[in-house]
């Protein structure tokens, strides 16, 4: 056995910091910060972020930088397929396919992002009051809800475009008069959830105001859901306006949409199948980036739900 | 329950009312008449087409009228065809519709179940990634698209299948197919994530450590509670295959209910795009009863007649 050898010092009590167990070690991190940390380590979502600015800076430029315009004819050069003068071709009119395609990305995001932003006003509105004053007010609103979303969404904005006739801003609120609900109904689970919060209680007890208590502490904590729902509510939204364009009750002429390009690409798919192919791509594209965004969203804020 | 279903069968009659009323006044204040063509009419006859369909009686006794009669599915004559009714135009495209419907009801529950099952067992593996990134693409391909798409590649290019036809089954398995593909990965995300849910729970863990085989703890005692979601997100999902059906038979050329729709709505057909309307929303409402119904028998922990349970 090895010999030990101890000296007095071996038995001299040791000196403990007491501040040193005080100290915070990491950098402290607030919800949003937090949740940004988590965001940027989803490879897929941030890629979505990139791929919706491309889109977004193409909607913006990408009709001058092709060199034609979205509305000239050009019989002479019809159904061409793609080439160094016409990077996507031409349609049956000969308009550039390139050009029409950034004019109707300009028009589906515009669409998408508008309904989606009335949806929210309307939306948290509705669900906040609904929420926060319960009771009879609670009752009578959700019910006006419910009855508005048994219906079938898409039947009733085609019924409205129908009525109303043909044009962006019909087709927006064709679409907000249904679409507003989905977000009521979020918001007011979860501003009757943390009504009765304490700290809603404690702000209650200095004075605060329904307004205040509303607009200061329930509407932002509600921020996270908010945020998700938007972000799944526009590549919907771009949807219903493709599909309502499909229809043939979208944008009118000459304008165009990427549902209105693959509409008019249908009937000449045996033979020019590029004409059916970008719009389709992008469409796809942009709904692709909306949902892989949304669902990072949905991953970072509420951690709980991570799988 | 009997009185949980007479409250929801009322509910059903309010909106319905709700929707005939709804759709009877807006397509009163849509522009254009119906027998606005190219053919200009005699003032005369112009007038005795509207006597001859009730035009010409006050607003309030033709709603009175459409109300009583949209009761015995009566939804009077077609603007555009002479001499056919309504209700002769949708038993005429129902049927081929109905089957459609179906065939993507099982192709969407089936795969959607059976892909959500894979990635959940697989979880944080390949499989999972590789299922999780085509639910995402499946929810992002428009059904429009989809069905272009499968059109060109198999119709047009391998000549597997007929371009735009319907006489025997396989001239539906491209549409239900396209039908399909949305709902299918809704389902599959749905599915993986409750899968997820109930395998982590205690119970399973119990049957687990009692030295149950793992097959059985997942299929018997997981997939069946799993399932519940999925049987919740039923009602949406007829809705999105109704719907979606409008352009899928536009497409593939099917003379079904959806494209007689679409049809009567660049007729500016008033009468057909009302009568398919509230018959689109009768089978939509029924359908969400049903899986309400349907809910409440597969899980017991919910009692619909119970105070409040019904939301």
């Amino acid at each position: 056995m090895e010999k030990l050898q101890l000296s007095n010092e071996d038995f001299q009590p040791l000196h403990i910091d007491q501040t040193e167990s005080e100290k915070i070690a990491g950098e402290s991190t607030s919800y949003w910060k937090d949740a940004w940390r988590r965001f940027r380590k989803n490879k897929l979502a941030i890629a979505g972020i990139v791929i919706l600015l491309l889109l977004g800076f193409m909607a913006i430029f990408g009709e001058s930088i092709s060199g034609h315009n979205y509305r000239d004819t050009d019989l002479m050069s019809t159904n061409l397929e793609p080439s160094s003068e016409h990077w996507f071709g031409t349609d049956n009119l000969g308009r550039d396919i390139f050009a029409r395609t950034w004019d109707g990305a300009k028009i589906s995001l515009f669409i998408g992002l508008m309904a989606a932003f009335l949806d929210l006003i309307i939306g948290v509105i509705w669900g906040a009051i609904a929420g926060y004053f319960g009771g009879k007010v609670d009752e009578y609103m959700m019910r006006i809800a419910d009855i508005l979303y048994g219906l079938p969404y898409l039947l009733v904005v085609i019924l409205l475009m129908v009525v109303m006739g043909q044009g962006i801003w019909t087709m927006i609120i064709a679409m907000v008069i249904t679409g507003w609900i989905n977000m009521a109904r979020i918001v007011r689970g979860q501003v009757l959830q943390l009504r009765s919060e304490e700290y809603v209680l404690a702000s209650r007890s200095l004075g605060a105001s329904n307004m205040r208590l509303l607009f200061k502490h329930l509407i932002p904590n509600t921020l996270g859901p908010i945020l998700v729902t938007l972000t799944l509510t526009v590549p919907n939204a771009i949807f219903t306006e493709a599909f309502l364009s499909f229809l043939g009750l979208g944008v009118p002429a000459p304008h165009s949409s990427w549902g209105v390009m693959t509409s008019e690409a249908l009937s000449a798919l045996k033979h020019y199948p590029y004409q059916l192919f970008f719009p389709a791509f992008f469409i796809c594209l942009t709904m692709l980036a909306f949902n892989v965004i949304g669902d990072g969203l949905r991953d970072a804020l509420d951690p709980k739900e991570r799988k | 329950m009997a009185k949980y279903l007479l409250k929801r069968i009322a509910y059903i009659f309010l909106s319905l009312f709700l929707i005939i009323t709804v759709t009877f006044f807006l397509m009163q204040i849509a522009p254009g008449s119906p027998f606005a063509s190219e053919r200009k009419m005699t003032p005369a006859l112009e007038k005795q087409m509207e006597e001859a369909y009730g035009l010409n009686d006050p607003i309030h006794e033709q709603y009175l009228d459409y109300l009583v009669n949209a009761l015995t599915f009566d939804f009077g004559p077609s603007f555009k065809y002479v001499g056919q009714d309504v209700m002769d135009i949708i038993l005429r495209g129902f049927p081929y519709s109905l089957v459609l419907g179906l065939e993507a009801l099982f192709i969407a529950t089936g795969f959607g179940i059976l892909f959500g099952v894979f990635a959940a067992l697989k979880h944080n593996k390949f499989g999972d990634y590789a299922a999780m990134v085509i639910a995402v693409l499946g929810i992002s391909v428009p059904s429009f698209i989809m069905a272009t798409i499968l059109q060109y590649i198999f119709a047009i290019k391998l000549n597997m299948f007929s371009v735009a036809r319907m006489e025997s089954f396989a001239d539906t398995i491209l549409p239900a197919l396209a039908l399909a593909t949305t709902p299918l990965a809704f389902i599959a995300r749905l599915m993986r994530s409750s899968m997820l849910d109930v395998l982590n729970s205690d119970y399973i863990k119990t049957a687990k450590s009692k030295g149950m085989s793992q097959r059985i703890v997942t299929y018997k005692h997981g997939l069946r509670n799993a399932l519940l979601p999925v049987i919740s997100y039923m009602g949406p999902l007829v809705a999105s295959i109704l719907t979606g059906s409008f352009v899928i038979e536009k497409i593939f050329g099917i003379p079904g209910l959806g494209s007689e729709f679409v049809t009567s709505i660049t007729n500016r057909d008033y009468t057909v795009i009302m009568g398919t309307t509230v018959f689109f929303s009768v089978i939509l409402l029924f359908c969400v009863l049903l899986v309400d119904i349907i809910y409440g028998i597969v899980d017991p922990r919910i009692k619909l007649d119970a105070k409040g349970g019904e939301k």
